[in-house]
């Protein structure tokens, strides 16, 4: 399928200037200003969906014995609540930032394959509907936990696995269909005398993100597929009844699984080192050693996936190789924060929104750093392991780190999305807000998990019920204050005070030389060499 | 409307690298299925996962060590819901290396119709499972039993003299599968 729409985008034309109006506009839409809002929309739309499911199972959690739902339910809940957000919303709210500023960034006219771009995101809504559908059948939703471990999703699946398997397929098919085009666009539009190492580093962090995209969905599609046969059709990959192995399983999974945590923070990386430095005004500190920081990050994701299989029975060199493999991560992800802290050194700091996002972003981040540090520890992740640590580790990575440079990134950049400023006072709401509760949503699970409450249950033991209570508590504060995001997204969206075509005055990079908003086509001529010099990060 | 020579150019340059990022996908998903082998291999080459000989090996050992004690530990489990009694007559042998030692099994189907069973075997610590050499085991077939049907079954084994040092026990752990649909 891929390879027709390929071909059909040569024969396109694209410079339809009248626009489509209504529904159809966005059904047919190979703008990637659209294309972008569209992916932008959706990542939001699931963000409250996977949240509203969180909200559930903290409901649950808020006191010790069962209150609302039931064990398998809860197991419902907490799988498909992981589901939504890594595949539904962090990675497509990176794709719609893609699709929007790459190639205003390079001063291209859109993304080199307008026609599969459309394809790549009106297939994402039929996945999730997929996936969705499931809570109301029969077999209930997926219910094996978001790492669909054998044989928990294979002899034990409670008859959701098809539907999860055809939803992942489109997910997978969709995310690849979209990195191609990001690398394509990146390799072959690049306006002349955008040299590579002249490119943003936002740019740079996408570039290496779709190829660790191309490198490993295809990998997820096909443990997806063997999980599917072995359901299904009598294969054996991970039945030991077989002579399979489901071990395996987790090794194929995390090969996929832990490339796929850095391509959830990479792009993370690049919307901070483009915030950071328009806010202290000054240039980016060591642009290409944070260029060689995330290519080596990328490179290194490779050969530490078994730091998730710590207890399955490696043997001791097994153990000591993932370990000091993960720990070597630490170091080039320690060279950025550096380049971070060494970027605000001595700057003129003011703290717009973005900015209070973006210093929460490193501060949080490297918290669940350390914490990752931790677990990387053979011989303490036996402690750690499906404990409340681990929670703790990925929410403050993802959540105080993704999606906290997500919305640094969207402050940053809806003047020239909207054409007005946003709301300061709402987004101030919302930055305090959030960055308050999801504190006391999520820092309290360290000490959980240290305690020894698992993972991945409806109930708990006694001693766990105070810091359950007040993380519950934090993860409602948290849900609401996501709502007051909204609020001041369509308020900007509706009105507000005009923008200027650059309203940051630290801000450097082409999409500020083009009026707020942003035009419907920009760069249809290549931008003059002059405005690509300006844009580069390099110190001088 | 025809395109100009420019666009047409620059459309075919990009389906060009798209092409060829197809085939990085293409080779991806292969790499996935080849890691199926490739992790046999591998654990094959290096000994590890516990995972013994699948079909007898003859006896090979030169001599007997009688230097060396090896306590040998059994341990069998039935994969969930498979209703028969299954497990070893002796808990632990003490054997030397390159001994040869017979042991037994007792199995019986406590269910009202006929079930063909499988035993798969693991030995532990995993890196010990190359030097632990199967002549005889009933794991090698499938294991058909009527309803209440019951049945004794051996293994002849022996550990061989290259055992490392500091190997002092091994665990032999049989799980038993119900594999009546697939042996049908
Ligand atoms: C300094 C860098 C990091 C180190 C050393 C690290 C290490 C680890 C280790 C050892 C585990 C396994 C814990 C266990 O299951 O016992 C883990 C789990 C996890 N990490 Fe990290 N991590 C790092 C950064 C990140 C980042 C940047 C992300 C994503 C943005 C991330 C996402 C996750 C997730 C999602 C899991 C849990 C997967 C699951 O079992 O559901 N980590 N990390
Ligand atoms: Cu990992």
């Amino acid at each position: 399928m891929t390879t027709d729409v390929i071909a059909q985008d040569s024969h396109d034309e694209h410079h339809d200037d009248h626009k489509m109006t209504g529904l159809k506009r966005w059904l047919y839409t190979t703008n990637h200003k659209d294309i972008g809002t569209l992916y932008l929309w959706f990542a939001f739309i699931m963000l409250l969906t996977g949240g509203a499911l969180a909200m559930v199972i903290r409901a649950e959690l808020f006191q010790p014995g069962l209150q609302f739902v039931e064990p398998d339910f809860f197991n419902q809940l907490t799988t498909v609540h992981g589901l939504i957000m890594v595949f539904g919303a962090i990675m497509p709210a990176f794709t719609g930032f893609a699709n929007w500023m790459i190639p205003m960034m390079i001063g291209a006219p859109d993304m080199a394959m307008p026609r599969m771009n459309n394809w790549s995101f009106w297939i994402l809504p039929f996945a999730f509907a997929i996936l969705l559908s499931s809570f109301f059948m029969e077999s209930g939703a997926p219910n094996f936990g978001w790492t669909f471990y054998a044989p928990l999703s294979t002899t034990y699946s409670n008859g959701s696995t098809a539907f999860f398997v055809f939803a992942v397929h489109i997910m997978g098919i969709s995310s690849i269909m979209g990195a191609i085009n990001i690398v394509v666009t990146i390799m072959n539009l690049r306006a002349p005398g955008m040299t590579y190492m002249k490119m943003p580093l936002f740019v740079w962090t996408f570039f290496i993100t779709a190829y660790l995209l191309i490198a490993v969905m295809p990998v997820l599609a096909g443990v997806v597929t063997m999980l599917l046969t072995d359901t299904y059709f009598g294969t054996s990959f991970f039945d030991a009844a077989g002579g399979g192995d489901p071990v395996m399983f987790q090794h194929i999974f995390w090969f996929f699984g832990h490339p796929e945590v850095y391509i959830m923070i990479l792009p993370a990386f690049g919307i901070v080192s483009t915030t950071i430095p328009a806010f202290s005004r000054k240039r980016l500190f060591g642009y290409s050693s944070m260029v060689y920081a995330t290519s080596s990050i990328a490179l290194l994701s490779f050969i530490v996936w078994a730091h998730h299989m710590f207890t399955t029975g490696m043997p001791l060199f097994g153990e000591l190789f993932f370990m000091y493999c993960t720990m070597l991560i630490a170091v080039p992800t320690g060279v950025k924060v550096f380049n971070w802290v060494a970027t605000m050194w001595k700057g003129a700091l003011t703290f717009e929104t973005p900015m209070l996002f973006s210093i929460a972003f490193v501060i949080l981040f490297t918290i669940g750093g350390f914490s990752g540090l931790m677990l990387a520890m053979t011989p303490v992740d036996f402690q750690y392991h499906d404990t409340y640590f681990v929670v703790a580790h990925f929410h403050y990575v993802l959540v105080t780190g993704s999606l906290f440079s997500l919305y640094a990134g969207a402050y940053y950049w809806l003047p020239k999305w909207t054409g007005h400023m946003y709301n300061d006072a709402l987004s101030k709401w919302h930055f305090w807000c959030s960055l308050i509760s999801v504190n006391l949503l999520f820092f309290p699970m360290h000490f959980l998990g240290l305690a020894g409450m698992p993972r991945r249950i409806p109930d708990y033991a006694l001693q766990f019920a105070d810091f359950n209570k007040w993380v519950s508590i934090g993860g409602f504060a948290f849900g609401l204050s996501q709502l007051i995001f909204l609020a001041a997204v369509i308020k900007c969206i509706r009105g507000g005070e005009k923008a200027p075509a650059k309203p940051w005055d630290g801000a450097i990079g082409l999409e500020w030389t083009v009026a707020s908003p942003a035009p419907y086509h920009t760069f249809s001529t290549p931008p003059p060499q002059k405005d690509i010099d300006n844009a580069n990060q390099h110190e001088h | 409307m025809p395109m100009s020579d420019d666009k047409q150019r620059q459309a075919n340059s990009n389906n060009k690298t798209a092409k060829k990022l197809l085939v990085v996908v293409a080779a991806m998903f292969g790499f996935g299925f080849a890691l199926v082998p490739l992790y046999d291999v591998f654990c094959d080459i290096t000994g590890l996962n516990g995972k013994t000989n699948t079909a007898a090996v003859a006896y090979e050992a030169s001599s007997v060590d009688e230097s060396r004690t090896v306590k040998v530990q059994f341990i069998t489990r039935n994969a969930k819901g498979v209703p028969w009694k299954f497990e070893p007559i002796i808990n632990e042998v003490e054997v030397h290396p390159g001994e040869m030692k017979v042991v037994s099994f007792y199995a019986k189907n406590n269910a009202a119709h006929k079930i063909v069973g499988q035993a798969v075997p693991s030995v532990s610590p995993g890196l010990a499972a190359g030097y632990f050499h199967k002549m005889e085991c009933f794991c090698f077939n499938e294991q058909p039993l009527m309803a209440l049907e019951d049945v004794e079954m051996s293994l002849q084994f022996y550990v061989d003299l290259a055992l490392p040092e500091d190997i002092k026990t091994l665990t032999l752990s049989y799980t038993l599968y119900d594999i009546t649909e697939k042996s049908s």
